[in-house]
């Protein structure tokens, strides 16, 4: 059996639940505070891809980074980046992708903590960042770990998205989801149920983790 | 001195209401802020730290403006530097009681002071949700004097405090006050709670 599917799907919910904690982390901590109109839209933007389905998003990112087109043209041409059937457009789709998984949790569990936790820290000298660091991160670890879990299980599900972005190139844009189609389509039945197989068990055991974690875990006051 | 002369719009359930104070507290002094349910004591003192900008008026302290409407001066919470003591306590469940001190200074002397003055010193590795009321707003009250503040807000501060508790800790806060140099603002609801500490009063209506 081959493997690297596997490999390739793990690679590929790795790197994306990194830079999506990068940038999701502090994204959901701005769109916490304090609502505006701008806030609202970009909150509307990131959930799209939680009703939108997968493979209209991942239409649009392919006309949007077709090497013929725009964007993608430009790309092209000034810093020789080619998205479309690359791994590096199956991360950028995952990060689009997942993005809602990462953001929304974390976002309402800033929410939840009080505004005077802040306020005491402003008042003790501290920074918005070192606040940030070591009041209300700290505070946030169980949401942030389920958030974590969820991004980098949903990613390793991803079907539609990568499937239009990256197309079924093995070793580069063939991850496990679309190995099982692809295993279906040629009536290879075991191939297909040792990749589901192996994907259910990865990602159950992820999920259960998490629900044993926060079950034992000493909540905090306000959580 | 710290001079204020503010106002603010404030919703009311019976439409917006207009908060207005003048008052002028002078240094070293206990005042004691009382008035009805909603009458704005909390956003006052929240004015005066920072939190909540006025919709005009001056706050001065010193020689150094905090807040001028017209001039657009607003000086952030960090660089007004008053202690507050929180009406919720305002703790931070990530951190032990000798860490919440250890975060506002590096002074271990001071520390080991503030733990002896609120009764800690057995719960110094507790976090706040294995202290008890009276525990916490008193860690609340020490961290917030942990910085030396020169201007002390204080927001219901012993309302979780039994008699005999309250007592031993005002007494103790006195002398802080003194040898801090600290101007205290202290909203309380409860007329008797200050009994015995002499001081202005504001009423906030």
């Amino acid at each position: 059996m081959d493997l690297s599917p596997i490999w390739l799907t793990l690679k590929l919910a790795a790197i994306t639940t990194l830079i999506l904690l990068l940038i999701g982390l502090p994204l959901a901590w701005w769109l916490s505070k304090k609502r505006s109109l701008v806030k609202i839209i970009i909150e509307a933007i990131i959930t799209m891809p939680l009703v939108l389905p997968p493979s209209v998003l991942g239409f649009y990112l392919l006309l949007a980074f077709s090497p013929q087109h725009g964007l993608g043209h430009w790309l092209q041409q000034t810093f020789n980046v080619q998205f479309v059937f690359s791994f590096k457009g199956l991360v950028l789709a995952s990060i689009i992708y997942s993005m809602p998984f990462m953001i929304s949790p974390v976002k309402s569990a800033f929410q939840q903590l009080p505004a005077s936790l802040s306020q005491a820290s402003y008042t003790l000298g501290k920074t918005p960042w070192q606040t940030f660091w070591h009041v209300l991160l700290p505070n946030i670890k169980p949401s942030l770990l389920t958030a974590t879990v969820l991004t980098f299980a949903h990613t390793l599900g991803e079907f539609g998205v990568v499937l239009m972005i990256g197309g079924n190139i093995p070793g580069v844009t063939r991850v496990a989801s679309i190995a099982v189609y692809d295993s279906v389509e040629q009536r290879d039945y075991a191939a297909a149920n040792n990749y589901s197989l192996i994907l259910f068990a990865i990602t159950f055991v992820m999920v259960l983790s998490v629900f044993i974690y926060n079950k034992y875990q000493a909540k905090s006051p306000l959580e | 001195m710290i001079a204020v002369n503010i106002e603010k719009k404030l919703k009311a359930y019976n439409g917006l209401q207009v908060l207005r104070i003048k008052k002028d507290f002078l240094p070293g002094g206990i005042t004691r802020i009382t008035g009805p349910s909603g009458a704005g004591k909390t956003t006052f003192l929240k004015m005066i730290a920072g939190f909540i900008t006025p919709d005009s008026g001056i706050i001065k302290t010193n020689s150094i403006t905090w807040f001028e409407g017209a001039q657009k001066i607003n000086l952030s919470p960090q660089q007004r530097r008053v202690g507050f003591v929180f009406q919720d306590y305002a703790l931070f469940p990530n951190m032990t009681v000798k860490q919440h001190l250890e975060y506002a200074t590096n002074d271990t002397k001071w520390i080991t002071r503030l733990l002896n003055i609120g009764g800690l010193e057995t719960f110094a590795d507790h976090r706040p949700g294995h202290l008890s009321g009276g525990q916490q707003q008193r860690l609340a009250i020490m961290r917030a004097l942990a910085i030396k503040p020169k201007l002390l807000l204080m927001d219901e501060p012993f309302s979780a405090l039994d008699l005999k508790m309250k007592s031993a800790l005002i007494a103790d806060l006195q002398i802080l006050f003194t040898e801090l140099g600290v101007t205290a603002l202290i909203v309380s609801h409860n007329p008797q709670e200050l009994d015995g500490v002499s001081g202005d009063e504001l009423e906030i209506e």
